[in-house]
C-alpha cells in the first residue's frame, strides 16, 4: 500500500491546527521519508509480529508524521488520531510505545541510534532477516551518544541497520551552520565506516530505489543523508525557524491546506 | 562480588540463551570466564555507556536479557537518562550491574565513587534495586531475580571474601533479613557496610546493649510494610549506608517513619559531605565518614543517651 507525502501533510496540518501545537515544520520535513517507510519499505505484517522490521523515530518531535502514517495503515483509529495532544490521549508531541505501532518511545535526542543498533544486533544474533530503521534529525547529530552508536554499528558491521538523516539545516534556535556546523555530513559518516547515500528527502521514487539496493545481509551499516526542506509543502513555513515551535492562525491554516491540496 | 556475579551468570547463561553480557571496557580479571565460554554473547562495547544502555534496550525489546556492566557511577550516572527512557520506560529486562558502591574505589577519588546511585535509581518507578551485603547474598539475589520482567539495578561490592556472619547468603525478593533479637536499637543497613553495623552491635553488647540489624538488600521497590512494622518496635534506628545521606536508605527509612507516624528516632549514617581533596582506602574513608564499627557504635551510644535524657 502506497502512502504519499501529501496525505501525511494534510493530516499533519489538520491535527496540529486542531491541537494548536507546533513542531509542524519538522513533521513536514520528514513527511515523504515517513510515507515511503510505512508505505513501501518497512516489512510489518502486524505491529505485534516479533519478526517485523523495527523503526525508531529518534527525532520524536516529528511524531505527528508517524501518527498520520499509523492512521493510514489502519493501526490507529480516526478517534485516536483526533485525540492528538488532548488530555488523557496517548498521542503526545513525542511518540509513546504504549501506542500500537510505535516500537520505541522517543523525545530525547541522541538515543534512537544506539537502540536501533541494539535491534539490528538482536536480529543478527537471532539469525533473522529483519532490519532496523532509525530516522534522526541533522541537529541530533550534535549529540555525542549518536556517534557512540555509529561507531558500534560500523565496528560490528550491522548491515541490517539503516539510518536516515533528515538534513534540513535547521534546529530549534537557528540554522545548523550557525549553531554547530555539521558539514561535511556525508564525509563524517563515511569516515566512521558507514555506507553513505546522499538523496533528495522529498523524492520518494529515488529514495525507494536507493533503499531497495542496500545490502542488508553483509557489509557496513547504511545511512541515507536526506536533503530536505524544513516545513516542506507550506510556502510560508519553508526554511523558517519560527515554525519549529509556532502554531498556525486560521488564515495560515487555510493557506497551508490549499497549498498541500495543490500538490496532492 | 564480581566473581560471584560471573560464576552465577555463567550458570544461568548455560541454561538460558537469552542472557548476554555487555561491558563498557571494564571487568579486568572478572568477566574473562564469560567471554571465553560465550564469545558470541559477550560484547565489550568500548568506553560508551550511553550506547551500551541503548543497545541493551534494543536487544531486550527483541527478547534478550542483557546484563550491562561497569563501575557504579559509569553504569548509573553517565547513562541515567538512557536508563530512564529505555529499559525503565519500556519495561524491559535490562540488568544494570554496577561495581563498587560507596567509596570502594577509595584512592581513585570522587569520579569513581557511587554515592547517589541508589537515590537516583530509587526515584524511578518500575526498576528493581538490589544491593547485596556480601558475595553469598549477591549470588542468591541474582538467582532470585535474573528473570524478572522489568529492569534491575544490581549494586555490587568488590569484596570477594568477607561474609556477614549469620546471613548465610539469604535473600528473598521484597523481604528484609534480620539478624539479632535485641530491642534497644535497630541498625538498618544496605550493602557491605552491614558488616560494620554488625561489629558495632557486638561492641554495644559488651556495654550491655541489645541491638538488632536488618539488612535491606531489596532496596526498591522497598519492603515498606515489613520495614515499617519493624521500625515501629524500636525507639531508635540508625540507617547505615556507603552512600550520600540524601536519597538513599536513610531517606527511605525517614519516609516510612514519617508516613506511618512512627514514634522512633532516626539517625542517618552515611557520607555527608563531598569527598574531594582526600583519598584513601575504603576503611580510612569509612572511618572519616562515620561508617566504621567504632564510629557507628559511638553514634548509637550518643543517640541512646540523647533519647533517654
Amino acid at each position: 500500500m502506497g502512502i504519499y507525502g501529501a496525505q501525511l501533510r494534510r493530516l499533519i496540518i489538520e491535527q496540529s491546527k486542531r491541537a494548536h501545537v507546533g513542531h509542524i515544520g519538522s513533521a513536514l520535513s520528514v513527511a515523504d521519508i515517513v510515507a515511503l517507510l510505512y508505505g513501501n519499505v518497512l516489512r510489518i505484517s502486524s505491529p505485534e509480529d516479533p519478526e517485523r522490521d523495527r523503526f525508531i523515530l529518534s527525532n520524536g518531535h516529528a511524531a505527528l508524521s508517524i501518527y498520520a502514517a499509523l492512521f493510514l495503515k489502519g493501526w490507529l483509529s480516526k478517534e485516536q488520531l483526533d485525540s492528538f495532544c488532548a488530555d488523557g490521549s496517548a498521542l503526545g508531541v513525542h511518540p509513546d510505545r504504549e501506542l500500537r505501532g510505535v516500537d520505541f518511545s522517543t523525545g530525547s535526542l541522541g538515543q534512537g541510534l544506539p537502540i536501533a543498533a541494539g535491534s539490528a544486533l538482536a536480529a543478527r544474533l537471532q539469525s533473522s532477516s529483519r532490519r532496523a530503521f532509525v530516522l534522526v534529525s541533522d541537529a541530533e547529530c550534535n549529540e555525542g551518544s549518536l556517534w557512540e552508536g555509529v561507531m558500534f554499528a560500523a565496528h560490528h558491521r550491522l548491515s541490517n541497520l539503516i539510518a536516515i538523516v533528515d538534513l534540513n539545516g535547521q534546529q530549534a534556535l537557528g540554522y545548523t551552520n550557525h549553531v554547530l556546523s555539521l558539514e561535511p555530513m556525508s564525509a563524517r559518516w563515511r569516515a566512521f565506516g558507514w555506507d553513505v547515500h546522499e538523496v533528495n528527502g522529498h523524492d520518494m521514487v529515488a529514495m525507494q530505489k536507493t533503499v531497495a539496493e542496500l545490502d542488508t545481509v553483509s557489509g557496513p551499516p547504511h545511512v541515507l543523508i536526506a536533503r530536505t526542506i524544513f516545513g516542506k509543502g507550506v510556502s510560508y513555513m519553508e526554511g523558517q525557524i519560527k515554525w519549529h515551535y509556532w502554531p498556525m492562525s486560521e488564515e495560515e491554516y487555510s493557506q497551508a491546506l490549499r497549498e498541500i491540496e495543490a500538490t496532492a | 562480588m564480581r566473581a560471584a556475579f560471573t560464576t552465577t551468570l555463567l550458570e544461568l547463561a548455560a541454561r538460558d540463551s537469552r542472557i548476554l553480557l555487555l561491558t563498557a571496557d571494564l571487568g579486568y580479571m572478572a568477566l574473562e570466564r564469560f567471554a571465553e565460554k560465550f564469545p558470541h554473547r559477550f560484547f565489550n562495547v568500548g568506553v560508551a555507556e550511553q550506547n551500551m544502555i541503548g543497545l541493551a534496550t534494543g536487544l531486550a525489546e527483541a527478547g534478550f536479557i542483557p546484563f550491562v556492566y561497569s563501575i557504579v557511577t559509569f553504569a548509573v550516572l553517565r547513562p541515567y537518562e538512557f536508563i530512564r527512557n529505555g529499559p525503565i520506560q519500556h519495561r524491559l529486562p535490562v540488568r544494570i550491574v554496577g561495581i563498587g558502591g560507596g567509596v570502594e574505589y577509595g584512592s581513585n577519588g570522587l569520579s569513581h565513587y557511587g554515592l547517589e546511585d541508589v537515590a537516583v535509581m530509587r526515584a524511578q518507578p518500575g526498576i528493581t534495586v538490589i544491593a547485596p551485603a556480601d558475595h553469598q547474598q549477591a549470588r542468591s539475589a541474582i538467582l532470585a531475580s535474573w528473570d524478572l520482567p522489568g529492569p534491575i539495578y544490581y549494586r555490587l561490592g568488590k569484596d570477594e571474601k568477607t561474609v556477614v556472619p549469620g546471613l548465610d547468603g539469604h535473600f528473598e525478593l521484597g523481604k528484609l533479613q534480620r539478624l539479632g533479637e535485641g530491642s534497644d536499637l535497630l541498625f538498618v543497613a544496605m550493602g557491605t557496610v552491614a558488616n560494620a553495623a554488625l561489629a558495632a552491635i557486638r561492641e554495644l553488647a559488651m556495654q550491655g546493649l541489645a541491638c538488632s540489624l536488618v539488612i535491606v538488600a531489596h532496596v526498591h521497590p522497598a519492603p515498606a510494610r515489613e520495614l515499617g512494622d519493624l521500625l515501629a518496635t524500636f525507639p531508635i534506628v540508625l540507617s547505615v549506608e556507603a552512600h550520600y545521606r540524601v536519597g538513599g536508605l536513610g531517606s527511605l527509612v525517614a519516609e516510612i517513619v514519617a508516613e506511618r507516624g512512627l514514634p522512633c528516632r532516626l539517625v542517618r549514617c552515611g557520607v555527608d559531605s563531598m569527598p574531594t581533596g582526600v583519598v584513601g582506602n575504603q576503611a580510612y574513608l569509612h572511618e572519616r565518614f562515620g561508617l566504621s564499627s567504632e564510629k557507628l557504635a559511638a553514634t548509637a551510644l550518643k543517640a541512646l543517651k540523647q533519647t533517654i535524657s
